[in-house]
């Protein structure tokens, strides 16, 4: 499953220890997972034409192999409306201890999910999927299975969810598209499978699913050391 | 059975207390083993085991450790079938190395042995390597559950509390250091064993990857596999660097791969008996819809709350259903009870108030497992109660769980149950928990 450019990234990767997220991204969309359509880039000239071109708002996230929790360091802006407001963030990120560009993408919104897998020292490798977000944390609302995963335990992860109302329409919401979920841990599960050797632990987080889609919002692909 | 490493001085040696044991009261013959020779008790000793004029099918090896690896070497070349290795002072001493020699050595010869650092395998009549004197263990009866552990304290102490609790045991197997079989081979073992039903095991832990391949195993075993874990909390904080890591802790991974291949976790010792009672009279999982009859409604509302507490669920009875129950109950109740589920029969019902109810449930669909709150003081109810609900059982194949208060004065209804295969709690919360094991497949 791990194509060429695949296992570039990977080899790219070794010496920080971990996959930055654009080219976490570009591995998952290589494996036919959902991304929001981004550009990263050094130049705010092309991250105004992108944005221009997608249509504001956008999110912003620094790229620095020293920020691994992008939040903690202030390292993400969402709802940006204009070029003006974007120009300033790339001129603060700039600052940011090894800096090497800024991620721009398009505002995702729907049910934020943690959809992750840990390379367990005793039953290889576990998926885990759960209520995403940077509280995941503390929510702890997580369902694990030993990959690889059938539909059948992924229809129980979800049943056993705390959050499992939010996932058919809470409220008179619309219930997200569950058959997109399906596919994204399936392929997901081969990727992590594939990947055996070579991952630590892998976060997508949040993954947003709406009533059409699921797209992985935020990536990061821990290596082994 | 050779018993290698018997002392002529000291009667406390294990290699002693196994010789004893099984030469007086065990349908083995022994041989004991030393290699200064001698007599013992009027015995010849052998000075090793090629001595022996006739074919081992196991040796005891209960010797210091640094003579372990030439000993085992002779088992192996002198055709011995397998061995138990009792003696300590390997892995778990920091002599790893030794262990792994005397593991590499059998592993390339094909020879089975259990240990080292263990008490091996209790298997009456025929063979019993514990080193524990006969007269200090209750010992459990022969039956159907395999109990196999990494702890040989652990393993004595299940087997003790088991003693009368309306199961028996088929063999256990105390593993040790399991520096050749482990769980996976045993757990291999006990799935093909015609005399075993259920497989329990005690696990600290497991080598890299070999979760997985244990995972596999159970979920592809047809009878349950039921596992109590020690080493839940980690030891300390550990640095983690994604949230995922962060929330996935060993000790969650476990307990969540575990239950996905339908093997049933005890949470404490106070589950792995009943788990291993219930199990062992019912092993057809059940989705978990719960029919519980009772006489008296404070016990069928506890009932009732632990039940919905542990994800299983207690379909009310309709109009009707309620009605035909009615018109089976002796007259004196009809006005006084309630149908509903739980069934409250009242303090005034008699044996075949029960019987007729447990009739009607056993044959109701959205019931899938009676359970059976009885009080043994009421005046109506006798001990012949636990034999006719089973032959209801026989019939109608409803899996029934009983509770009654394990006080000595009334373990003659518990032994009306517990002889006529349906398990009895000793709590209302027990029983509830015994149905739980029962679903197996349903992680959540």
């Amino acid at each position: 499953m791990l194509t060429y450019e695949m296992k570039e990234i990977l080899q790219a990767s070794v010496k920080t220890g971990w996959i930055l997220e654009p080219l976490a991204k570009r591995l998952f969309s290589l494996a036919g997972m959902e991304v929001p359509r981004y550009v990263s880039t050094k130049r705010v000239e092309e991250a105004a034409l992108f944005s221009k071109q997608i249509g504001y708002p956008v999110v912003a996230k620094v790229v620095s192999p020293n920020v691994i929790h992008k939040s903690e360091k202030n390292g993400v802006v969402v709802g940006i409306g204009s070029e003006e407001k974007l120009r300033e963030i790339f001129d603060r990120f700039s600052k940011i201890e090894g800096f090497i560009e800024v991620l721009v993408e398009e505002m995702v919104s729907g049910v934020e999910l943690i959809v992750g897998a840990t390379n367990d020292f005793q039953f290889g490798p576990v998926i885990l999927l759960g209520t995403g977000g940077i509280w995941a944390e503390i929510y702890k609302d997580v369902v694990l299975r030993m990959a690889p995963l059938t539909r059948k335990d992924i229809d129980s992860m979800k049943r056993c969810l705390k959050a499992h109302p939010l996932l058919e329409g809470y409220r008179g919401a619309e219930p997200i598209n569950s058959e997109a979920l399906n596919q994204l841990l399936l392929t997901f599960s081969d990727l992590v499978m594939a990947l055996e050797q070579d991952f630590e632990s892998i976060d997508l987080n949040p993954v947003i699913c709406d009533s059409k889609r699921c797209v992985i919002a935020d990536a990061r692909i821990m290596l082994k050391k | 059975m050779a018993v290698i490493g018997l002392s002529m001085t000291n009667e406390r040696h294990p290699a002693n207390v196994i010789y004893n044991k099984n030469n007086l009261r065990l349908k083995v013959k022994a041989f004991p083993v030393n290699e200064r020779g001698g007599t013992y008790h009027g015995e010849k000793v052998y000075t090793k085991v090629s001595e022996i004029p006739e074919a081992v099918d196991l040796a005891v090896i209960a010797t210091r450790a640094q003579a372990v690896l030439e000993i085992l070497n002779e088992c192996i070349h002198s055709g011995t079938g397998s061995a138990v290795i009792i003696s300590g002072g390997f892995a778990e001493a920091g002599h790893i190395e030794l262990q792994e020699r005397i593991a590499a050595m059998a592993r390339e010869a094909n020879f089975p042995f259990i240990g080292p650092n263990c008490l091996g395998i209790y298997a009456p009549p025929h063979v019993d390597t514990f080193f524990i004197p006969s007269e200090r263990i209750v010992r459990p009866e022969k039956g159907r559950v395999a109990l196999i552990s990494q702890s040989g304290g652990v393993l004595v102490d299940h087997m003790v509390k088991s003693a009368r609790e309306g199961f028996g045991l088929s063999m256990a197997i105390s593993i040790g250091n399991k520096a050749l079989i482990r769980e996976i081979e045993l757990l291999g073992y006990f799935s093909n064993d015609p005399e075993t039903d259920v497989i329990a095991f005690y696990i600290e832990g497991f080598e890299k990857n070999e979760g997985r391949q244990f995972a596999i195993e159970a979920g592809k075993c047809q009878k349950p596999v039921i596992v109590l874990k020690s080493g839940k909390t980690p030891m300390g904080g550990r640095a983690v660097s994604s949230h995922s890591a962060a929330l996935a802790g060993d000790y969650e991974v476990f307990s969540s791969v575990l239950s996905q291949f339908g093997v049933v976790e005890a949470k404490d010792e106070f589950e792995l008996i009943p788990f291993c009672e219930a199990l062992c009279c019912y092993q057809k999982p059940i989705d978990g819809r719960i029919g519980i009859i009772t006489g008296s409604g404070g016990h069928g509302a506890l009932a009732v709350d632990t039940c919905l507490s542990h994800g299983l669920t207690v379909p009310t009875l309709g109009g009707q259903d309620q009605q035909n129950i009615r018109e089976r109950v002796s007259p004196r109740i009809q006005t006084i009870a309630s149908f509903t589920n739980p069934i409250d029969l009242t303090g005034s019902a008699v044996d075949d108030d029960f019987v007729e109810a447990v009739n009607f449930i056993s044959q109701h669909e959205a019931i899938d497992c009676i359970m059976i709150l009885l009080l043994p003081y009421l005046p109506g109810i006798t001990t012949d109660l636990g034999a006719r609900l089973s032959q209801i059982y026989q019939q109608s194949g409803k899996p029934m769980i009983g509770y009654v208060p394990h006080v000595e004065k009334y373990l003659m209804f518990v032994e009306g149950f517990q002889l006529n295969g349906i398990p009895v709690a000793h709590s209302i919360e027990e029983a509830v928990h015994m149905a739980e094991a029962l679903r197996r497949h349903q992680p959540c």
